[in-house]
């Protein structure tokens, strides 16, 4: 399950006692912190430093380039990106319009909604595994009393494949980016719809006028962060492809958990590496937007 | 007018149809598998012609080669969430106090780095995180798990708590302090009852984040006895003619808790998640 935080105003700090504080308050200070510190050091710094070190040979690299997968890999990642994040943002600010109209049964449809964000990824995607099966599957059995047609097999056809992958993610973190945007049209005062209304405007006009330009940044920030994110999601492609057919299926995030089931842990790192460029940026983004 | 209500209608059911069919067709279908003999499930039906718990009962009594443990691997992963969740909640809450209203020195340096470890992809912080946790010679140990989560929950935990501790008025610890309170009974008395509702939001989080995790525990964990119920459900995969029928059943009973725990907190994990997502 993933979580948001986007910025809030920051308080105005307390002027005051800050130089004359006793030193037993910055004694209880430190004691209170250490613990996340030690957590940091041991756990983040540590290994983000071996694992950089693993990968200092530019041999990994040489090697990784030469891996056909290494290179199907970064396009299938860029692929589920640009497409799946895009796709899955738009939906997402759609739906959040949908689900701030007062009635009850949207009241009652948004507590259903929420379902797949929060309940475990693997059995869900388990069960769309097997519903894509092309033989038993609930999808094709049911294309095929409509139809008479067998339907495709979904899952042995890479392009399919990752597009199910893509699929995947979209329905279990869509709940998740339109709960965001929906906080965000309801902060937008009602009067100023009243106000149009009033003026004659148009639904289209009602959003592009007044619901756009109070979302824009929110949508933004939404959408590099759900690019974060997304770039280190193994189950939706690892539990429903497992990379497969053939490895044609990878992106950064199982290739890197390939490598190291396999014990080529410089691979793993050296692929991580490959990513940062495309990462960077984005945190640097979200970095200057949090932290006031 | 009263037709032009109508249509409105008709316009939202329009949408509001498909979108409960794409939100509930796969727990549907767990749900399906779970009470369907194996022949029924695998012939695409949409109700079974008898419906029955055979597949509970067989799970509950572990009848089934890969379901030896399955009161066990249920057992480890709410040992490991709960554990998770209160030990995440005593760390971040420490942090963010001392951040907020201690001012600790070097508070916003710590504040920043747990924000940078909060954009780390997952997947990517797997690797080294499992390669260092063998150095640590904790493979095959639950604590590798849960101090894995906990690294990766207490970054965001800080950052909504610090938000959160930020907006209490500075003039309550002035007035603790001229009393003679203590760093501590300012926490105890004063900063944890004010705090609650963002601290179970907090404790929440970080236990659901912890039961739902599966990559960080199928690379730390492997023996069958130490293994979470999500990790065991990977495994089910192994086989060629896996019982998915009881695939099925273990993971509805491992997706109701969660689902009811998210129901129960709701008001405070919808305030408390999405807190700031709103800012001009």
């Amino acid at each position: 399950m993933s979580t948001i935080a986007l910025p809030r105003v920051e308080p105005a700090l307390p002027a005051g006692p800050a130089k004359k504080r006793l030193s037993t308050w910055q004694t209880w200070g430190l004691i209170l912190i250490a613990p996340y510190v030690l957590v940091f050091l041991v756990f983040v710094l540590y290994p983000i430093g071996y694992g950089l070190w693993l990968a200092r040979h530019p041999d990994s690299y040489v090697r990784l380039v030469e891996d056909p997968i290494f290179t199907r890999s970064v396009i299938n990642t860029l692929v589920f990106l640009i497409v799946g994040i895009n796709i899955k943002m738009v939906i997402a600010l759609f739906l959040s319009g949908f689900f701030v109209q007062a009635r009850w049964w949207i009241k009652w449809l948004s507590l259903l909604f929420i379902l797949p964000w929060a309940v475990p990824s693997i059995p869900t995607i388990l069960s769309i595994r097997f519903m894509l099966n092309p033989e038993w599957g609930i999808i094709n059995s049911v294309i095929f009393r409509v139809t008479g047609l067998d339907g495709p097999n979904w899952l042995n056809d890479p392009t399919i494949a990752l597009a199910m992958a893509i699929t995947v993610h979209i329905w279990k973190s869509l709940p998740f980016w339109t709960l965001i945007l929906i906080a965000g049209r309801l902060a937008i005062p009602a009067e100023h719809y009243e106000a149009a209304s009033v003026d004659g405007a148009s639904t289209w006009q009602k959003f592009r006028f007044i619901t756009w330009p109070s979302m824009r940044t929110l949508y933004l920030t939404s959408t590099i962060l759900s690019m974060i994110w997304t770039l280190g999601d193994f189950n939706s492609v690892y539990l429903l492809t497992g990379g497969g057919p053939a490895d044609l299926t990878h992106v950064l995030a199982t290739l890197g958990i390939r490598y190291l089931r396999l014990d080529q842990v410089d691979l793993a790192m050296a692929a991580i590496v490959c990513a940062l460029p495309l990462v960077l940026p984005l945190v640097y983004f979200m970095m200057k937007r949090l932290s006031k | 007018m009263k037709l032009k209500h109508v249509t409105a209608e008709a316009k939202l059911l329009l949408i509001g149809i498909p979108v409960l069919l794409w939100t509930m067709l796969p727990i549907y279908h767990l749900f399906l598998f779970s009470i369907s003999p194996k022949e029924s499930a695998f012939a695409g039906k949409l109700w079974p012609d008898h419906p029955t718990l055979h597949n509970f009962e067989v799970v509950f009594r572990e009848q089934h080669y890969y379901l030896n443990h399955f009161w066990l691997q249920l057992w480890n992963s709410l040992l490991i969430a709960v554990s998770v969740g209160a030990l995440t909640l005593l760390v971040a809450t420490g942090a963010a106090f001392a951040i907020s209203r201690l001012r600790v020195k070097g508070g916003r340096l710590v504040m920043n780095l747990a924000l940078l470890t909060y954009f780390i992809p997952a997947a990517f912080l797997a690797v080294p995180m499992y390669k260092t946790m063998g150095n640590y010679g904790l493979l095959n140990n639950q604590w590798a798990l849960i101090l894995a989560m906990i690294t990766i929950a207490s970054p965001y935990s800080i950052w909504v708590l610090k938000q959160a501790s930020d907006k209490l008025p500075y003039e309550l610890d002035e007035a603790a302090r001229i009393d003679g309170a203590s760093p501590l009974q300012l926490f105890r008395l004063v900063y944890v009852p004010l705090m609650m509702p963002s601290l179970v939001a907090i404790g929440t989080y970080a236990l659901l984040l912890a039961w739902n995790e599966y990559l960080y525990a199928f690379l730390l964990l492997s023996n069958e006895k130490q293994i979470t119920l999500g990790v065991a459900l990977g495994n089910f995969l192994a086989a060629d003619d896996s019982p998915w029928e009881l695939l099925m059943t273990v993971g509805l009973i491992y997706a109701l808790p969660p689902a009811a725990i998210y129901y129960a907190f709701k008001r405070y994990m919808v305030g408390g998640l999405t807190a700031g997502a709103v800012k001009s």
